[in-house]
């Protein structure tokens, strides 16, 4: 129980992906709340990296972490300029109505 | 002992506040929740001996994401009420769906062990003596250089990309443009004519 190993790491990793998950599923009205789901899942992964690097004892595992951070902020950027774009078009963010892309 | 105790704090706030960013009623909470995952995730990075990549965390997503998901919510005139509805209708197979995944990656952090040579077989094992930063720059800038680069040139195609997408050009709009005004010609412009006196033009 006070001894805190890796599973418990790798245990907090998953919950929050499942949390990630769960919060795409239900937000299907809101796009921003679902990609901060995405980025909740991203967090997950990188709990998972950083935890394996730790115990393992391998540096490899956060250099990886870092890239996946890279690209996370590179994804939530471009997801808001679309979003944004989006949202001037037709006036609501609702992911039921994106389901026709008229180019 | 006193890492225990710590663990559990980061990783309950971690996961509470995770809950509530998925089930705030308003995004402004959310993304005010999202912050306060980062930060106690962070929390948990420090724990792990990863000390760079908590700070990166923190500079990174409560100084740059989060503030940009903030500017994005309170830019856009969203009616909050209307959003919150199909909540319920899709509660049961989200957490279906939920329940599922996190029943099965649960069953495979309990039903797993690490072989025991896997601990000496690192790609580039953590020194002794130097700090996280120093130790995980060390690798950076010479064995992941080429990756390092490529993340710079992401990160500057999600910029490009970002500004492309969001400029408008707007129609009716008197703007300055200054080659226009520095192109024009006197001759181009001006006309003079002789007038008669006593007559206009």
């Amino acid at each position: 129980m006070f001894e805190i190993g890796l599973s418990h790491y790798l245990s907090v990793a998953g919950i929050l992906f499942a949390i990630g998950i769960f919060g795409i599923f239900i937000n299907r009205k809101n796009v921003i709340v679902i990609l901060m789901s995405i980025e909740l899942m991203l967090l997950a992964v990188n709990i998972n990296l950083v935890a394996f690097s730790s115990y393992l004892n391998d540096l490899v595992g956060q250099v990886f972490a870092v890239f996946v951070l890279t690209v996370a902020a590179a994804e939530a950027a471009v997801g808001l300029a679309i979003l944004v774009v989006y949202f001037r078009n037709r006036g609501s963010i609702a992911v039921e109505d994106i389901n026709m892309m008229k180019g | 002992m006193i890492q225990a105790l710590a663990f559990y704090m980061f990783a309950f706030m971690t996961i509470a506040s995770a809950v509530l960013v998925v089930s705030s009623r308003n995004p402004v909470h959310s993304v005010l929740f999202l912050i306060l995952a980062f930060f106690n995730s962070a929390g948990l990075f420090v724990l792990l001996g990863a000390e760079f990549l908590a700070m990166i965390l923190v500079v990174v997503y409560v100084g740059a994401v989060a503030v940009l998901f903030m500017f994005v919510v309170m830019m856009l005139d969203i009616n909050f009420v209307e959003m919150r509805q199909g909540f319920l209708q899709y509660l049961p197979i989200g957490g279906l769906v939920g329940l599922i995944l996190l029943c099965e990656l649960l069953t495979v952090v309990g039903g797993w062990v690490m072989a025991p040579e896997a601990a000496s077989s690192g790609l580039s094992p953590t020194p002794d003596g130097i700090t996280n930063t120093h130790a995980l720059g060390a690798i950076l800038y010479t064995d992941y250089l080429y990756l390092f680069e490529a993340a710079g040139m992401i990160l500057l195609v999600a910029m490009i990309g970002a500004i492309v997408l969001t400029h408008r050009r707007r129609t009716g709009v008197r703007k300055q443009v200054i080659a226009d005004q520095l192109a024009r010609h006197p001759a181009d412009t001006i006309e003079l004519r002789k007038v008669d006196s006593g007559r206009g033009i």
